[in-house]
């Protein structure tokens, strides 16, 4: 019986009640992708957008020609940033539940994204995160008191209680401000390395987008003009598996989101968005080529979103409440302190010790910041803030305005 | 009759589309299997097929754009951009496409597509969750522009939107979606459920578009709003001791200059209040066309009360919002003017 012809509309393979099964991920072994020279012709690496860079294996050993053979202090500067990042997180949604956040998003099942990939980087590189990369901050040394500042718009908050929470800036960490709307930040971040080669400076440009946003137009631009100029750029698109409720079948079909930048003639790398060496390894590599004038990579990091999109999001409504455990690529915090382990560089004592050590540091930070002021109570930034920075000095229609509400 | 809230009346007036009409299809980011971010659209892929209601890849330029082919291939498409913070990626084929087509062609093609997309503050949303952006597309010929204040007339103003063949942008105010919002932020959140316009047929019935209502008669002063503003306006004007006469634009493109005019007329003065910014807002279209049409009535000059000329700001969303405060010293200016 032939089935009635109708508009194809795909879905996502599990939907709660089904039992996640990613057998057909067909995932490549730690180890088995090449890797090139720097000044690869990217026609020679093609196979790389389709298979996976893992270093981290089953049994916590690094391995392959991608191990970028870090010093354990390395290591365990990583964990104890995805460490700290887990634990803020978790701090920042119980004071959301608590109504002293309007809003949060955390990083749960991505902390090496953002670690490993800023780890990997120089100080005066320049970042351009999507919500998501939050973790930056704590590779570059921000205080976790203005973090919070910020996440509880109170007086001392650096965006002058503009933004909701997680829509961090900090000009001191070259940390360009996050925006709402998804992957503009993606040909920004092109235009800015375009400068930095204009100006003859070696300092990289990163941004990072998800599998969501891959279908805007952003995306599309960023990509053609990375290629053309040769920008010393590293665009990544986080496939987290989940934009909101959108699976990435919305977005991608069955093709890899690294296959992309294939027909854009850049060269694309899929990797194991849960292997901090391998992350960390990847970028190294791009960072290297783009210093070097070889222009931009682009990257695929595979991975899973394994909480909700933000505190205004319910996932038990549209996949399967316990996905995450599923993932056959762990949990990336797990595999780091387990490969210290491993090299008898670590223990599981040392690793409640530090647990323990930072969650007295967010909760310290936190109190410190509330003297500073609250969500609810105030203080926030003053009330003149309201009509600054619009333009750079406030012309006379605004002056009448901030007049007319008695400021 | 039942009472619904915002969000429920948008869903039935959708429902009752899809029934009555093979050729609408509803599609956007999250309206799908989950149903909306807002829950607009629940319950009703499980109802009418995937085909038929389906979510689609973050693009909205994407999702104009498509629905504009869908519409030139003869289907009703319903687009929603999640919030319209975010329609600007779909700016030029809203604009320079789906406004100018029937136009460029000739009067050959067309496109009958609604997009609908929630909009405006009071939901702690920073900049990025809480803007108006209605009087980018009222600037553009060809587009009808709507929002409504309350269930009753989001029903009844959606049907006839996705009916028309010309392109609507609705836009819903999502302050309003779950109760009516006079402005006091202290004051506990009320639901539609014992407000006399959360009375919402269930079955079709529809509101023409470009008819205001008269939310508030009175003879002392005409205030002309729409979207949250209207309950903010209503209320300034019962607490304030002055008989002002409260019109619900609803619908701003094509606009009811009738009964703009027949009240100015009557009251001699105007007070216009939106949230969106002031300059180039669609206030100053309203103060241009009631001077051209009533000045030799009106008593004093026409006086708007709107949001800043600022991004609509995160904690200091309060001294933004404009507030029934502002709303009666502006209708007392002009009343004692």
């Amino acid at each position: 019986m032939s089935k009635k012809k109708t508009l194809h509309v795909p879905d996502a393979p599990f939907r709660p009640g089904d039992k996640p099964n990613f057998k057909d991920l067909n995932l490549p072994k730690a180890g088995e992708a090449e890797k090139p020279d720097i000044s690869v012709d990217p026609s020679e690496i093609r196979d790389l957008a389709f298979s996976l860079v893992r270093v981290l294996d089953d049994k916590h050993k690094a391995v392959g020609p991608w191990n970028p053979k870090l010093k354990p202090s390395v290591l365990k500067e990583g964990l104890r940033h995805m460490t700290l990042l887990r634990i803020f997180d978790d701090r920042m949604l119980t004071m959301q539940r608590q109504g002293k956040l309007s809003f949060y998003m955390k990083s749960l099942g991505e902390e090496a994204v953002a670690i490993a990939q800023g780890m990997a980087l120089r100080p005066d590189d320049i970042l351009f995160p999507s919500y998501r990369q939050p973790g930056l901050q704590f590779v570059r040394g921000r205080d976790l008191v203005d973090m919070i500042c910020h996440c509880i718009t109170n007086s001392k908050d650096n965006v002058k209680g503009r933004q909701m929470p997680v829509h961090y800036s900090w000009k001191e960490g070259n940390l360009v401000s996050i925006s709402s709307p998804v992957g503009t930040q993606f040909p920004q971040a092109v235009g800015c390395a375009m400068a930095s080669a204009y100006k003859g400076e070696d300092n990289v440009t990163i941004s990072w987008l998800g599998d969501g946003t891959a279908a805007e137009g952003d995306f599309h631009y960023a990509v053609n003009f990375a290629s053309v100029y040769k920008a010393p750029v590293i665009l990544n698109v986080v496939n987290n598996q989940w934009a909101i409720s959108t699976h990435k079948n919305f977005s991608s079909g069955d093709a890899t989101f690294a296959s992309r930048g294939i027909a854009y003639d850049l060269p694309s790398i899929r990797v194991d968005g849960n292997d901090f060496l391998a992350l960390y390894s990847v970028t190294s590599w791009a960072a290297e080529r783009a210093r070097k004038g070889e222009g931009a990579t682009f990257i695929e990091v595979f991975t899973y979103r394994a909480e909700a999109h933000s505190t205004s999001d319910d996932p038990t409504r549209y996949r399967p409440k316990d996905e995450w455990k599923s993932w056959p690529l762990g949990d990336p915090l797990e595999r780091l302190k387990n490969h210290l382990i491993d090299l008898g560089e670590w223990s599981k004592t040392e690793q409640k010790k530090l647990e323990k050590e930072l969650d007295d540091l967010v909760i310290k930070s936190y109190k410190e910041a509330e003297k500073h002021g609250t969500l609810n109570d105030g203080p926030w930034a003053s009330e003149e803030t309201l009509f600054e920075d619009v333009y750079k000095k406030p012309p006379r229609h605004l002056r009448k305005q901030r007049q007319e509400l008695g400021i | 009759m039942p009472q619904m809230n915002i969000i429920q009346s948008v869903n039935s007036a959708l429902d009752i589309i899809l029934e009555k009409d093979s050729k609408v299809c509803i599609f956007g980011e999250d309206v799908g299997y989950f149903g909306g971010v807002f829950r607009c659209t629940d319950g009703l892929q499980a109802k009418y097929g995937k085909h038929r209601v389906f979510d689609s890849p973050l693009s909205e330029g994407g999702i104009v754009s498509t629905a504009i082919g869908m519409g030139i291939n003869g289907l009703r498409p319903v687009a929603e951009i999640q919030f319209s913070d975010y329609i600007f990626p779909a700016f030029d084929q809203l604009t320079n496409e789906l406004a100018k087509l029937r136009y460029r062609s000739g009067g050959e093609y067309w496109a009958p597509v609604t997009v609908r997309t929630p909009c405006g503050g009071g939901i702690r949303g920073g900049h990025y969750h809480s803007q108006s952006p209605e009087a980018y597309f009222t600037h553009t010929p060809g587009l009808k522009v709507v929002m409504p204040s309350n269930p009753y007339d989001t029903k009844g103003l959606l049907i006839s939107a996705i009916e028309d063949d010309d392109p609507v942008i609705f836009f819903e105010p999502k302050r309003l979606y779950n109760g009516p919002f006079d402005g006091d932020h202290k004051k506990a959140a009320l639901k539609w459920d014992t407000h006399p316009k959360g009375e919402v047929p269930e079955d079709y019935y529809s509101i023409p578009l470009g008819e205001a209502a008269i939310e508030r008669a009175g003879s002392q002063v005409t205030v002309l709003t729409y979207g949250t503003m209207v309950h903010v306006a209503r209320e300034a004007a019962d607490s304030s001791g002055i008989d002002a006469e409260v019109i619900d634009l609803r619908s701003l493109v094509p606009l009811d200059m009738d009964t703009i005019e027949a009240s100015v007329q009557k009251t001699g003065r105007c007070v216009i209040v939106h949230e969106a910014p002031k300059t180039s807002g669609f206030g100053g279209e309203l103060s241009a066309q009631v001077q051209e049409s009533c000045f030799y009535h009106l008593e004093a000059p026409i006086v708007r009360v709107t949001g800043w000329d600022t991004p609509f700001p995160h904690s200091l969303e309060w001294h933004y919002f404009p507030s029934q405060e502002r709303v009666i010293e502006a209708m007392k200016k002009v009343v004692e003017d």
